[in-house]
């Protein structure tokens, strides 16, 4: 027998039912979560170096990250949730990246804006960090010296894709 | 994770010396452009003392340049002051070419000073662009940034990027202008003349805009000189003391433009000095524009033109001159030399020192910026805190030249 | 009228130092004592109202290690100076020229941070460009490039 998504097992019977009518519900719950989170992000643009012209760029028109709902920017880390480490950070600048991640509450997400901020980039010296992701966990890298707007944008839809794909159980398994 | 996190700077004064309220600005700060931090300590509003620590981006340029050679370089000198990386391309370029005693083309010349006018329009934009927009003017900032998009899709059809371009070469340039710059070059030129004309009108009477930039952080021309001031910075004193009239090098000498010059060297002085050297950069690449020579780009020099591609790959001469310029660098002679140019924040210099070789035994940037920073207290101490915001916006800091 | 003024600056300081004219620019070298004398003279008599540049090069295997090196220009005469003076690896040490000049004060904690030259009398010789903690000075010869001292622990190595 067939009764939809769920799989017949012996007894099963209105157990299962309720059970994949709930998860129905705790996915589009999911969905919406996602979707809501997803259009309005609030970036912390942490700008230091040359990205930053394209960060100037890609926020105002035409390409304009507003239409994605993540033009807003909040410079305080404790009303934001994308933390956009825009350029080349040293290892002076290290600690203030450290301390603005941690102030940041959940859900927060980080991208590494531009090949200094994924990697060092071409300045492998005792001056740079060589990627921000030895210091904090990256969601989204966007390549580029500095990335054309267009990769940025690319960036934010792909992490756009991840914030909708992720799951918020209100309860656990052992429930 | 909690760990105790160290402090990269200590201050000079702090809390418990000073008998008055010490505010941390930056260096992760919206209008401190990325990576200034100022320490000020308050009475009320009022900045008593100021302590400015730069450094946050210091990317190990000096030490960089001496593990590549004089032409691999050329991206790290782009990224100096990154709002107007031809102009620092071109100095570099200018100061190798001294040693090695080259002179240039004629169309290298003239195609050099037009875009040095044309990065100056760029960077003289993002900076009043940024600084108008601290101080709440969004819609200014929205214009400035849309025409400056267009002039960067204009130089990304030209040498392939839109910020960071890495086109000049040692004896010329990277490529000749394709078809159809030139006109799209008018184009840009006619709307640049719609936007600004907006911004004039926005800002130059507003009575809010006046509030906040009039006698603020003025200085006068001997304090400035005597802080190291160069650039806009000086000439809103009242200096009219500009490299390009007083020393002049490419083809500055055959054009005809005037060197504005402010009144009392404050906020307002500097917005409306950059807004007329815009004015004069086009002025100046329209009369370029006329005077453009035909003829080949890069000087005729096998120590630092790389050959024709398909000589390469027919010719030993030329292959061997490839590899050896590529693998080892172009050799120049051994030496020192001082070039300064003038950039759109003051004197950009290069100091390097040749020991022979096709690798550069030093690559030292007298940068504009990092000496203003030196002075940057003197036009702070006495004002608002508020003050700070439009003040540094006006001096034009940018990370990657500060620090290097 | 350049070489005019280039041939007065030779005149007045070519004893007993070394001058010459390279690329337009007069350079004269001297000994680390009559730094503060001969710039108090540029400044005063010439008129080299603007310090430019103060910058240091390691020549590693000179018995005077460093050569310190000062740039002055002359807003006046449009004309520039370089001077420098040689110091060693034991002492590297001379005068300040915040005196004379505010910008020198920027420029000289630069040169102590980049090389470790002690500049006499600037009282605030504090990193500049590098960060409380790092030990050296990167842009000696015999600082490797990527010896890099990290401020904050990695995440791999907690």
């Amino acid at each position: 027998m067939n009764r939809g998504a769920t799989i017949p097992i012996a007894d099963a019977g209105a157990t299962t039912h309720r059970r994949s009518a709930f998860e129905y519900l705790t996915t589009k719950k999911d969905e919406l979560v996602g979707w809501g989170r997803k259009f309005s992000i609030f970036p912390y643009p942490f700008v230091t170096a040359c990205c930053a012209m394209e960060f100037m760029a890609v926020s105002s028109t035409p390409y304009d990250t507003d239409r994605f709902g993540a033009a807003l920017p909040r410079f305080s880390p404790r009303q934001s949730d994308l933390l956009m480490v825009v350029g080349t950070v040293t290892h002076k600048q290290a600690p203030i990246l450290l301390k603005v991640y941690e102030q940041m509450c959940e859900p927060k997400w980080v991208m590494a804006f531009g090949a200094c901020a994924t990697s060092g980039g071409f300045y492998q010296n005792y001056a740079t960090l060589l990627g921000i992701d030895r210091i904090i966990p990256v969601d989204v890298y966007v390549p580029g010296c500095p990335p054309r707007p267009e990769t940025v944008i690319d960036g934010i839809m792909q992490l756009q894709d991840r914030i909708a794909r992720q799951r918020h159980p209100i309860v656990n398994d052992a429930f | 994770m909690s760990i105790e996190l160290p402090s990269p700077v200590r201050a000079a004064f702090d809390a418990e010396s000073e008998d008055a309220v010490v505010v941390n600005i930056g260096p992760s700060h919206p209008a401190t452009h990325g990576t200034l931090q100022v320490i000020a300590a308050l009475d009320g509003e009022k900045v008593q003392r100021v302590d400015v620590h730069c450094g946050y981006l210091h990317r190990g340029f000096e030490k960089e340049c001496e593990s590549h050679t004089w032409h691999n370089l050329m991206p790290y000198v782009d990224r100096l002051n990154y709002c107007s990386a031809l102009i620092n391309d071109f100095a570099y370029c200018d100061a190798v070419e001294r040693l090695m005693g080259i002179e240039i083309t004629p169309r290298c010349r003239y195609l050099r000073t037009l875009l040095s006018e044309y990065s100056r329009i760029c960077d003289h934009l993002t900076c009043i662009a940024a600084s108008l927009m601290e101080l709440g003017a969004m819609t200014a900032f929205l214009y400035l940034v849309m025409l400056r998009d267009h002039m960067y899709e204009h130089l990304a059809a030209l040498t392939g990027a839109r910020v960071t371009y890495t086109y000049g070469r040692i004896g010329g340039l990277a490529r000749d202008l394709p078809d159809g710059w030139l006109a799209r070059l008018d184009e840009i030129l006619v709307e640049f003349y719609e936007f600004t004309g907006r911004i004039h009108g926005l800002m130059d009477r507003n009575r809010i805009f006046i509030d906040r930039t009039r006698d603020v952080g003025a200085i006068s021309s001997a304090d400035a000189l005597h802080w190291g001031f160069t650039g806009p910075i000086l000439r809103s004193t009242g200096a009219a003391i500009d490299l390009r009239k007083d020393m002049p090098y490419l083809a500055y000498a055959e054009l005809e433009f005037d060197v504005p010059v402010g009144i009392n060297g404050d906020n307002y002085d500097r917005y409306y000095v950059r807004m007329r050297e815009m004015d004069e950069s086009i002025r100046m690449i329209r009369q370029l524009v006329g005077k453009l020579p035909q003829g080949p780009i890069c000087v005729d020099d096998r120590r630092c033109t790389f050959p024709d591609k398909a000589l390469v790959y027919r010719e030993i001469q030329s292959l061997i001159n490839h590899f050896k310029l590529v693998m080892d660098g172009p050799q120049v002679p051994a030496g020192e030399v001082y070039v300064g140019h003038e950039a759109p924040n003051g004197e950009l210099g290069f100091y390097l020192v040749s020991d022979g070789s096709g690798t550069p035994y030093k690559v030292h940037v007298r940068s504009p910026s990092f000496v203003h920073m030196g002075g940057l207290h003197k036009l702070l101490e006495g004002y608002q805190l508020a003050d700070i915001i439009p003040t540094f916006g006006s001096v034009n800091m940018i990370g990657g030249e500060c620090d290097r | 009228m350049r070489d005019a003024i280039l041939a007065s600056l030779r005149e007045a300081f070519a004893a007993p130092a070394e001058a010459s004219i390279a690329h337009g620019t007069f350079v004269v070298a001297l000994a680390p004592e009559s730094v503060v004398a001969t710039a108090t003279r540029l400044r005063g008599e010439f008129g080299f109202d603007l310090l430019q540049d103060v910058t240091a090069v390691d020549w590693p295997r000179r018995a005077l290690r460093f050569d310190v090196v000062w740039h002055f220009y002359s807003t006046t005469q449009r004309v520039r100076v370089r001077m420098k003076t040689a110091v060693g690896e034991a002492a590297p040490e001379v005068e300040t020229l915040t005196g004379l000049y505010g910008s020198a004060g920027f420029m000289e904690r630069e040169c102590h941070d980049m090389y470790g030259i002690r500049f006499r009398g600037n009282r605030d010789l504090r990193p500049i460009l590098l960060y409380e903690g790092f030990v050296g000075h990167p842009l000696r010869k015999d600082y490797a490039k990527e010896h890099e001292q990290p401020l904050v622990p990695y995440r791999d190595q907690q």
